[in-house]
């Protein structure tokens, strides 16, 4: 929190990580998007990785999310950004790639580049912002939309028949060898925010550490798509969201488990 | 001395590619360019330099622009169909400005077509091939010599304008085996202080293609067509034979070049003046000299492996005065002499 005013330094308890761009977001109100932000930033800033992150942005929400650091970033395709993150590790070992990815991007669109890059054990770090919609695009249906849930290309709701299901990526994921660390959280309340950032934090240590690949998928409001105001769009997460996407580790390495027990002593 | 030995074509292009310092390779299976995927999945480790199988072409290309975004030299091969699945990151890399090597080992097409030769990507390859206001380098090479060099020279002119290029050849090119002069290894590759390795001592380097503001965003097209003008003005590269007293002038490149020298040395035999142009860069196309040869009033016969692509490139060279004839094959099948032989006697 090097950010704050060292005058009164005594009194600020929470600040904007210095690693992060002092500017206004373009997210909507109510958005879990620059929530999801700020926990990255604060993990980047707490393990210094100004020289050596490399944003990556995908296509949707988080289109700029490399606007946001003030760490080398890069544009990747729709869905593709495994597939840079891995070639950025591949090359330059030393680099520490992210990407924070929407659920168009990762689970539909890029769905063989988060797959392959799980499955080879890509040291990287993915950030899977589920919010349960197209929220760039107005909205549509995306492969993570609820059953009966509203969207503007499933306007009578989703219903089997014609969409499918939902996909749970992260136990989907978790089910392959090569993950070292796979969590879903939620940034709906404060006490789930909090628990975000750890798996954020963890998830970055396990890149660090060399110990494969980690994904956090952070459940995130998109109230203007739920249509929902955003004072209410939290507590529909726990009645809508989190039964269809529970919250918890999915996978966690031994090494990754020492390394979270490492912290609490 | 320098070494001379026997190579297949496709290998040619990973030797030329390893002396021209490529530091990683991604690729996917598909045919006909298999041995280099291949070649280069043992090579490369040896070297100590990058290899990945990847799961399509798709991850490859982007992984590609990955590489290259953090300033490696990097490339990727592939054949026809795969190809049009990488015209998304080509077009990303083109907008973005990243150096890459792309080789096409061209099959025959629509579709899944047939794994035999064929030039029948030339449009794609000439006309950007992605969407958007981008161009490509595109080089043609004819023999197993020119896969080296053309390779080797690829990497020179990515780095040069910070632009993917193209090297196209076709599967019977690919598998020909041939001797070949090994070329000295690059010794020094070009700075990149554009690259993102980590924002140390430096404000952060950012490498994309998006404007967030419409505004600001003809600014940056600008930019990159007056790139693509000098690749126009400073990069036509093509082979002119026998064309001083020509009155019937073959156009040709790649493989269907290599059956066109053969009708035309039996046309010269029948004291008939035929000469050849065989363009090395099919973008930038050698407009100029076409167009020279038109006014003097020769006749063209453009032999290609498609149902005709670059014969149109001709029709723009040459306007409507003067005749052109088309000889082809495709579906796969080489284009033999023979038929290029006749056309040249048709139009005597």
């Amino acid at each position: 929190m090097s950010n704050a005013d060292k005058n009164d330094y005594e009194n600020v308890i929470f600040a904007r990580p210095d690693i992060m761009v002092d500017r206004s977001t373009h997210f909507c109100p109510g958005c879990g998007h620059g929530i999801i932000q700020r926990l990255v930033g604060e993990a980047l800033e707490e393990l210094k990785l100004h020289e050596r992150a490399i944003c990556i942005g995908s296509i949707g929400c988080t289109v700029t999310a490399y606007e946001y650091y003030k760490v080398d970033g890069m544009e990747a395709p729709h869905g593709r950004a495994p597939a840079v993150a891995t070639a950025i590790k591949r090359c330059r070992p030393n680099l520490v790639p992210f990407s924070i990815q929407g659920d168009g991007d990762l689970a539909s669109i890029g769905t063989a580049e988060i797959v392959h890059a799980a499955a080879r054990g890509e040291k990287i770090t993915i950030i899977f912002a589920n919010n349960a919609t197209y929220g760039m695009t107005g909205g549509q249906l995306a492969p993570t939309t609820l059953m009966g849930m509203y969207s503007s290309s499933t306007p009578d709701g989703r219903n089997a028949a014609q969409s499918g299901f939902p996909i749970r990526v992260s136990e989907m994921l978790a089910t392959l060898d090569g993950p070292a660390y796979i969590a879903r959280v939620a940034v709906n309340s404060p006490a789930n925010v909090r628990k975000a950032g750890k798996a954020i934090n963890l998830a970055f240590r396990t890149q660090l550490a060399g110990l494969g690949f980690a994904m956090v998928e952070v459940l995130s409001m998109c109230p203007i798509n739920w249509k929902v105001e955003p004072v209410d769009a939290p507590e529909w997460m726990v009645k809508n969201m989190i039964p269809q996407f529970p919250l918890g580790e999915f996978k966690v390495l031994p090494a990754v488990a020492a390394l979270k027990k490492a912290d609490r002593e | 001395m320098p070494e001379r030995t026997l190579m297949g074509g496709n290998i040619a292009v990973g030797e030329g590619a390893l002396l021209a310092g490529c530091q990683a390779y991604f690729g996917y299976p598909i045919t006909p360019q298999n041995d280099l995927l291949e070649f280069m999945a043992r090579r490369m480790p040896e070297l100590g330099r990058v290899f990945l199988q990847t799961e399509s072409e798709l991850a490859a290309i982007n992984m590609v622009y990955g590489a290259a975004a953090v300033g490696f030299r990097t490339m990727t091969s592939t054949s026809s169909p795969g190809f049009s699945l990488q015209q998304e990151g080509i077009s990303y890399m083109a907008g973005a400005e990243m150096p890459a090597v792309i080789v096409n080992i061209m099959r025959a097409g629509p579709g899944l077509g047939n794994i035999g030769g064929a030039q029948g990507d030339y449009m794609q390859c000439t006309r950007g091939g992605g969407h958007g206001d981008y161009y490509l380098i595109t080089l043609t090479p004819s023999t197993v010599q020119e896969m080296m060099d053309l390779t080797m020279l690829a990497f020179e002119l990515a780095d040069k304008y910070r632009n993917p290029v193209l090297v196209i050849a076709d599967g019977f090119l690919g598998q020909a085996m041939e001797p070949v002069t090994i070329r000295e290894k690059v010794k020094k590759l070009p700075e990149k202080k554009w690259a993102i390795t980590g924002a140390k001592g430096r404000p952060k380097n950012l490498i994309n293609s998006f404007e967030m503001n419409p505004l600001d965003h003809p600014r940056r097209i600008k930019l990159l067509l007056e790139k693509f003008e000098r690749m126009r003005v400073h990069e036509v590269r093509y082979e002119g034979l026998n064309l001083d007293d020509a009155d019937i002038v073959l156009v040709a490149y790649g493989s269907a070049a290599r059956s066109a020298i053969t009708a035309m040395n039996i046309a010269r035999k029948n004291k008939l003046r035929v000469g050849l142009v065989r363009p090395i860069t099919v973008f930038p196309f050698p407009y100029q000299p076409l167009a020279d040869l038109a006014e003097r009033g020769c006749k063209f016969v453009v032999a290609e492996m498609s149902g005709g692509q670059m014969i149109e490139d001709v029709r723009i060279a040459v306007g409507n005065q003067n005749e052109i004839k088309l000889v082809n094959s495709y579906g796969g099948v080489p284009l033999e002499a023979d038929p290029i032989f006749e056309t040249i006697d048709l139009l005597m």
